[in-house]
């Protein structure tokens, strides 16, 4: 099979170098421009996505990436209140003390510990990833070179592999990754996760949602920064105003 | 010139009376205050360019007040140092602010540092007699410097990593004992958790000295007084420090206050490099490994330079050559205005400091190497050449300008 796909691609070439046939691209497509409530000065989150993303987070994405900046009380930041975090907290068992057998033992998370990471350490990741290990997204939407715009568009764009390429084994086609492929399997179709909200749980819904989240995990702080921002700025247009008032004065009599 | 009353006003001796008297008549710390604050003659033509040493002494005092806080929540250990980077930016209250603006302050600070030091250079500041207070600010950009580049490892993030290991590899090319200095330096073959505690006490013990060596800086700085963009000194016209310059500092530090809320509320992704925000991996090399911009210029010299070695003297040499400045231009007129060969030769000075700048952007790679090779020998040529040529020949002021040089 893959024989066959190497002498696919070798016609290819051929046929690039003869004019009769494109080779199949290997580097990753442009990533195309979303337009995002949080971009900008002055932007601010779309807080009922944000918490339907971290349900896709939750249900999904953490079964193979940690968040490991993270606290559940951090998740008080996307508009949970204080019973609704100490519930999702107990409803994930982490590593408690060890028992009066000196045994390991679980206990429910409390707000002040770290969101659980699937995997014990990096070695068992990359044993059940293919040999990739998933990368933590606590800051992923900052430092993923291409932003939450790719992250939407990687997660909306698995499908067939085009004629004449071949894809390592364990990967799957995607246009927005390096080499057109990644150890990722396609995490998001259309109702893979149910919303509390009621809202119907399409793909690009689902993509979009938790990209929002990802962006609040990796900038908690951007709508307080704005809006405090905004206050601080004015103020200080305001005082600089009187201060070169005060300057003028001060300075009239000389010259 | 109008002789103003508050100017008759200010020169009365003021005695001190009851607690504050007491004080005063034991240690005249008000006396003092009143002679070097209020009193305090100042030329009347200072530009908008002086306000810059009361702006980086403002500045000097947020970074040690927010980098105080900060280090109370930061844990010195390649193991920890990133997590808990992680939990003063969302755990700890208001965490993400303090380090936002102890971030933002340090590339203010060294931008403020160079728009002081470039004030220096044009109008003469470092001539006599006031070599020793340009070579103290000079001890102090080092300083700040070092203390920038150590400030910059603690985070152990990627950037923070490989650029202390590309000053550890830098320090290893000096000849001979640079393989023993670099194990010294780093406390072993890579940069570790050893050279993170270093680096953090030496970042916090550099921050107080700062502060120290500016004590010395403002005594020299009263001794000889303030110079001018005239550069005729005494000055024609003098005013006392307050209120005129107290209401001229106020509104040019507001103004400055006012950039830095900006850049940290709306653009902090201007200063932060987000690469800095994946974990140190000493098994993964980031594609582009860059210093912070103000350290881009001395980067773009380091890697023109064919040698190694030769590269780290001849950047280590631009900030050498400064301290020279005194002696290698003694012209009697200080200020570049009435210098047109010595304003050229700055002109070409900056020109080359902003384009070794961009050439550090690039790694000197391709058509950037010569750019970078040239821009070297124009920052030079104004120090080695342009200082003592025009030395001899712009010795007077031009006609119609009085006073003396």
């Amino acid at each position: 099979m893959s024989r066959l796909h190497g002498l696919a691609a070798a016609l290819a070439v051929l046929g690039g170098v003869s004019g009769v046939r494109a080779e199949v691209p290997t580097t990753r497509a442009p990533t195309p421009a979303h337009v995002w409530s949080f971009d900008g000065p002055m932007g601010r989150f779309d807080m009922a996505s944000v918490q339907r993303g971290y349900a896709v987070y939750n249900q999904v994405c953490s079964a193979c990436h940690g968040m490991a900046a993270v606290t559940y009380g951090d998740l008080a930041g996307i508009g949970l209140n204080e019973a609704q975090v100490r519930q999702i907290a107990a409803s994930h068992k982490v590593p408690g003390p060890l028992d009066d057998d000196g045994h390991p033992t679980r206990r429910p998370a409390t707000p002040n510990d770290h969101l659980l990471s699937p995997f014990p350490n990096p070695q068992a990741a990359m044993r059940a990833n293919s040999g990739v290990v998933p990368p933590d997204q606590s800051r992923l939407a900052m430092v993923f070179p291409g932003g939450p715009s790719r992250i939407y568009a990687l997660l909306t764009s698995y499908g067939p592999a085009p004629a004449g390429m071949t894809i390592a084994p364990g990967h799957a086609y995607n246009p927005y990754f390096d080499g057109r492929q990644t150890a990722m399997p396609q995490p998001l179709r259309d109702h893979q996760v149910t919303y509390a909200d009621g809202t119907d749980a399409t793909l690009a819904r689902e993509a979009e949602d938790v990209t929002n989240f990802l962006a609040w995990a990796a900038w908690p702080h951007l709508a307080e920064r704005h809006r405090i921002g905004a206050r601080i700025v004015l103020y200080l247009v305001f005082l600089f105003v009187l201060t070169i008032l005060l300057k003028r004065k001060v300075w009239s009599h000389v010259h | 010139m109008a002789k103003n009353t508050d100017l008759h006003e200010t020169r009365q001796t003021v005695t001190y009376t009851g607690v504050a008297g007491w004080i005063d008549r034991r240690l005249p710390v008000l006396t003092g205050f009143r002679a070097e604050y209020i009193t305090y003659r100042m030329p009347a033509n200072l530009n908008w360019l002086w306000n810059f040493g009361a702006i980086l002494t403002v500045v000097l005092m947020v970074m040690l007040a927010t980098g105080l806080f900060l280090a109370i929540h930061y844990t010195p250990s390649a193991a920890d140092a990133f997590a808990s980077v992680e939990a003063i930016d969302r755990q700890v209250p208001s965490g993400w602010l303090l380090r936002s603006i102890h971030m933002t302050g340090a590339s203010l600070f060294m931008a403020a540092l160079y728009i002081h030091l470039f004030r220096g250079l044009y109008y003469g500041s470092y001539k006599q007699p006031r070599e020793l207070l340009w070579i103290t600010g000079l001890v102090l950009l080092c300083m700040v410097m070092l203390t920038a580049f150590a400030g910059y490892v603690l985070p152990w993030g990627q950037m923070s990593y490989w650029g202390a290991d590309v000053v550890g590899k830098a320090v290893g090319a000096v000849p001979g004992i640079g393989g023993w200095l670099e194990h010294f330096l780093q406390g072993g073959d890579a940069p570790g958790d050893v050279s993170l505690h270093r680096l953090f006490i030496l970042h916090f013990f550099m921050a107080f000295a700062v502060l120290g060596v500016v004590v010395v800086h403002v005594a020299v700085l009263h001794v000889a007084g303030s110079g001018n963009p005239k550069g005729i000194e005494p000055p024609a016209a003098t005013v006392p420090f307050h209120p005129y310059y107290s209401a001229k500092d106020a509104a040019g530090l507001v103004l400055f206050i006012t950039v830095f809320a900006v850049l940290v509320f709306f653009f902090p992704a201007i200063v932060a490099e987000p690469e800095n925000y994946r974990p140190a991996n000493p098994m993964h090399t980031p594609a582009d490994i860059e210093p912070e911009w103000y350290f881009l210029p001395f980067y773009g010299i380091l890697q023109s330079v064919p040698s190694k070695f030769g590269g780290l003297v001849v950047s280590v040499g631009a900030i050498g050559l400064l301290f020279l400045a005194p002696w290698l231009d003694t012209s009697p007129v200080r200020s570049a205005r009435y210098r047109p060969v010595y304003r050229l030769g700055i002109v070409g000075l900056v020109v080359a400091f902003v384009t070794l700048g961009l050439v550090g952007r690039h790694h000197a790679e391709g058509i950037w190497m010569i750019v970078g090779r040239i821009a070297t020998l124009v920052y030079y040529g104004h120090f080695l050449l342009v200082m003592p040529w025009s030395t001899r020949r712009e010795r007077t002021l031009p006609a119609g300008v009085e006073g003396t040089p």
